[in-house]
């Protein structure tokens, strides 16, 4: 269902992302990890359409990306890291706005609002600006906001930062239950233990290229690491940092 | 423990804007130099017509030095009433909603400290356009009163503490404000009240019309007009100290207590602050955390506006929706409707008050030269509208554009919804504006046509060329709108506009010029190829900078990378 060719995303001469390719299949939940400045983020919003690669093409379904943007556009829900949203429309004028841009309209998408604000827990918020939204909140709205327009295939970057621990699980509940109906999940992420207990294959990117890719027990044959967790895999992989040094950092406590 | 200077505290400041000069710098040398160029050219602008107007006053036996003196002291208090609003919106910001506050506050830095590193930062902030302002005001008086080389040293002495002392005004009443009312709430009322004020002054300025008081015949006899001159506007003004400071300095003889008095004050002043921010910030900048407006229902109106976008499809239309739905949700924007509400009366008021109707008849000849170089004036009126109104609307689409660029929206729904949310109402205006002074001129139904039909096809350009303009120089970063126009790009569609008013005036002034013909002949108008020729010619100079500008901002919105 998303498919990468070759991607690779040039700033100046700073390589984010390196000739990376991939193919994800539907129903299926894919993790995307590694350190900061790996390139994830960069790979997301590529994925997203919202910047153009280097080079390299992305494939929504059949659809390019950046060739046929309305059509594969109209397959995918994104889910930002940073939870930008007007500020001053209230969170019921946000999700028609949003629904309005995928060209849906009327009584379903009135229906359909009220589910999602239901089962987010703002229905008591509908009517209130943006403004008056705490981060969780804004990140609850822009969540229902990616799944209005019931897309196939979900991009999402970090979709755990600023949830409560019941939103974060309904959160999974609702990743799980979108690929058990041929939905199809990217999500890059910084929990591993989330990672590791959801995802059907991890992808690990370092310096802009996929160090390791596949299933748990993939990546633990890959790194020929036996059978340990996926924190101890990826601090193999992206280069830990050794205890001594962390008490340096620390130093003495007053 | 030791505390961190001044600098220090101010260090993110001053590096973000070392850091914009870099990248101006490698961005090449076009635009540091088309901003000098403009500049220099207002400073020229300035000096020349203050230079003529003092050479004039010295001229004048006795009266002269008064007048000079009245004259600066009328600037100096205008300019000390615009820093005090300023001040009061700029400390808003950097004392209460920048993002460097948590990191401050958390950090040990003693509140005096802290007190003097914001106020210097909302000095600078919102007194260096009027520092720069003053420049060339006070180099006219040196060099008609010979004021030497000294003089600038001098003038510096004087006008610093008259900035000093709007800044502690204004970040004392912000203070003062924000412990009444939550800082978002603040801010909206702020930005009425300021936009409220300012074009209060101009309202009532022009309704007086000055340019009367400039005639002493208009006054019952000579010893009215000296008396009234020789009394100080208000011997408490700060402004008026400063005027004193510098007429005594440059026509003698030479008097230090104006001086002694503005600084004695400011250092009152700033002590005084310093008081106020010891007792009353922390409690304020607790309240500025809060305070989101809350419960908005769609109301009437909302249905309404729905109702009449209805056949229009729903991406334009919900995107329509939300550009209105935020225009009249933002204060500092629909604010700033005041000053436009003011700009069209004073420019109709102005019409009015031409003595073209009073006492003898004048020809229709000057009434038709008249109207037509009204078009260029309403031409310009709306292309200041449009870069309040228009060209932001880009620039604050930055944050969202993960949104809509992940979404199946095509970029060009979104660049006419915006074209047309700021158009259609820019078309009633220019339509309303040109009609009603043309109606006061009683211009003949010739040039009504031709005025009007200009102004449709200006128009469309205008705001093209705005938002065009926009998408070329956009500012994602500013989160104030009524900020985004007095950047470099606004300047550039500043001029690109005048540009083509200029070329449509003079390609337009071969018709007009044949139709004043007839009418000085008396002979009928003769309709020939040029005439046409040039109807077109300005048909297609309005076609091509709608569409040009249009095309090339959506090129560079499509480039757009977040």
């Amino acid at each position: 269902m998303i498919r990468l060719e070759t991607l690779t995303k040039l700033y100046g001469s700073f390589v984010a992302v390196d000739d990376i390719s991939l193919a994800i299949e539907p129903g299926e939940l894919f993790g995307l990890l590694g350190p900061n400045g790996a390139g994830k983020t960069t790979t997301l919003r590529m994925i997203a359409g919202i910047l153009r690669p280097s080079a390299g093409r992305v494939f929504l379904g059949d659809a390019d990306v950046h060739q046929a943007p309305l059509v594969a556009k109209q397959r995918l829900g994104f889910i930002p890291d940073r939870p930008f949203v007007y500020e001053k429309l209230t969170g019921a004028e946000f999700l028609r706005f949003v629904a309005g841009l995928y060209g849906q309209e009327g009584d379903i998408v009135e229906r359909r609002i009220a589910e999602l604000l239901e089962v987010f827990e703002l229905t008591s918020w509908r009517d209130e600006l943006v403004e008056a939204y705490s981060h969780g909140m804004r990140q609850k709205l822009i969540i229902s906001s990616a799944l209005i327009h019931r897309p196939a295939c979900i991009v999402v970057d970090e979709p755990m930062v600023g949830l409560d621990p019941k939103a974060a699980r309904l959160l999974k509940d609702i990743f799980r239950q979108f690929t058990r109906r041929g939905g199809t999940v990217l999500m890059s992420t910084h929990t591993l233990e989330i990672a590791e207990a959801m995802c059907d294959r991890i992808a690990i990117i370092q310096r802009g290229k996929i160090a390791a890719c596949g299933t748990m027990d993939e990546l633990r044959r890959q790194t020929a690491a036996g059978n340990v967790s996926l924190e101890e895999l990826f601090l193999r992989l992206t280069g830990g940092v050794e205890a001594h040094e962390l008490a340096e950092v620390l130093g003495d406590a007053p | 423990m030791s505390q961190p200077s001044l600098v220090r505290v101010l260090e993110p400041k001053w590096r973000t804007l070392l850091q914009r000069l870099r990248e101006t710098r490698d961005e090449g040398w076009g635009r540091p130099l088309g901003l000098a160029l403009v500049g220099a050219l207002f400073w020229v602008a300035a000096f020349g017509v203050l230079y003529r107007i003092l050479k004039y006053f010295r001229g004048v036996e006795e009266l002269g030095p008064l007048l000079a003196g009245k004259l600066l002291g009328l600037m100096l208090l205008s300019f000390v009433s615009m820093l005090v609003l300023s001040n009061v919106v700029t400390a808003l910001s950097s004392f209460f909603l920048a993002r460097d506050l948590d990191l401050l506050i958390t950090a040990p830095v003693d509140w005096l400290r802290f007190y003097l590193a914001k106020l210097g930062e909302t000095l600078v902030d919102s007194s260096w356009m009027v520092a720069l302002m003053a420049v060339p005001i006070l180099a006219a008086y040196g060099v008609i009163y010979h004021g030497g080389w000294w003089f600038a040293p001098y003038a510096v002495v004087t006008i610093l503490p008259l900035l000093v002392v709007p800044a502690v005004l204004g970040s004392a009443i912000t203070l003062v404000l924000v412990n009444l009312f939550p800082a978002r709430r603040t801010r909206d009322l702020l930005s009425v009240i300021a936009l409220g004020a300012a074009a209060g002054v101009v309202l009532v300025l022009r309704l007086v019309r000055p340019e009367r008081l400039a005639r002493p015949e208009g006054f019952r006899n000579l010893l009215d007009f000296i008396a009234v001159l020789r009394t100080p506007t208000s011997p408490f003004l700060p402004s008026e100290w400063a005027s004193q400071a510098i007429m005594t300095f440059l026509h003698g003889p030479l008097d230090m207590l104006p001086l002694v008095l503005l600084w004695s004050t400011a250092a009152a002043l700033v002590t005084i602050g310093a008081f106020l921010h010891a007792r009353l910030y922390a409690q304020g900048y607790t309240k500025a955390q809060e305070g989101a407006e809350r419960f908005v229902r769609g109301g009437v109106w909302g249905w309404a506006v729905g109702t009449l976008l209805r056949p229009l499809p729903v991406a334009k239309r919900e995107f329509v929706l939300k550009d209105v739905k935020l225009f009249f949700r933002d204060a500092t924007q629909w604010s700033q409707l005041i000053l436009l509400a003011v700009l069209v009366v004073v420019y109709v008021f102005n019409v009015k008050a031409l003595p073209l109707f009073s006492g003898e008849q004048i020809p229709r000849f000057y009434v038709t030269l008249v109207a037509f170089l009204n078009l260029g004036l309403s031409g310009f009126v709306l292309a200041s509208i449009a870069a309040r109104f228009i060209f932001p609307a880009v620039s604050l689409e930055g944050r969202h554009m993960w949104l809509l660029r992940s979404s199946p929206l095509d970029l060009r729904t979104l660049l006419w919804s915006k074209y047309w949310v700021g158009t259609a109402p820019l078309l009633v205006l220019a339509l309303a504006l040109t009609g009603a002074t043309n109606l006061l001129l009683r211009v003949p139904p010739f040039m009504m046509a031709v005025s009007l039909a200009a102004i449709v096809g200006l128009t469309l350009a205008i705001a093209a060329m705005a938002l065009g303009f926009g998408a070329v120089y956009p500012r994602f970063e500013t989160e104030n709108a009524a900020q985004i126009p007095t950047s470099f790009g606004g300047l550039v569609f500043m001029m690109a506009t005048i540009v083509v008013l200029v070329a449509v005036i003079v390609v337009l002034s071969g018709p007009v010029s044949a139709y004043l013909n007839s009418l000085y002949t008396g002979r009928p108008i003769r309709i020939n190829a040029r005439i046409v020729g040039a109807f077109v010619v300005a048909a297609g100079i309005c076609a091509a900078a709608t569409i040009v500008p249009l095309r090339i901002g959506l090129a560079r919105v499509e480039r757009y990378e977040f």
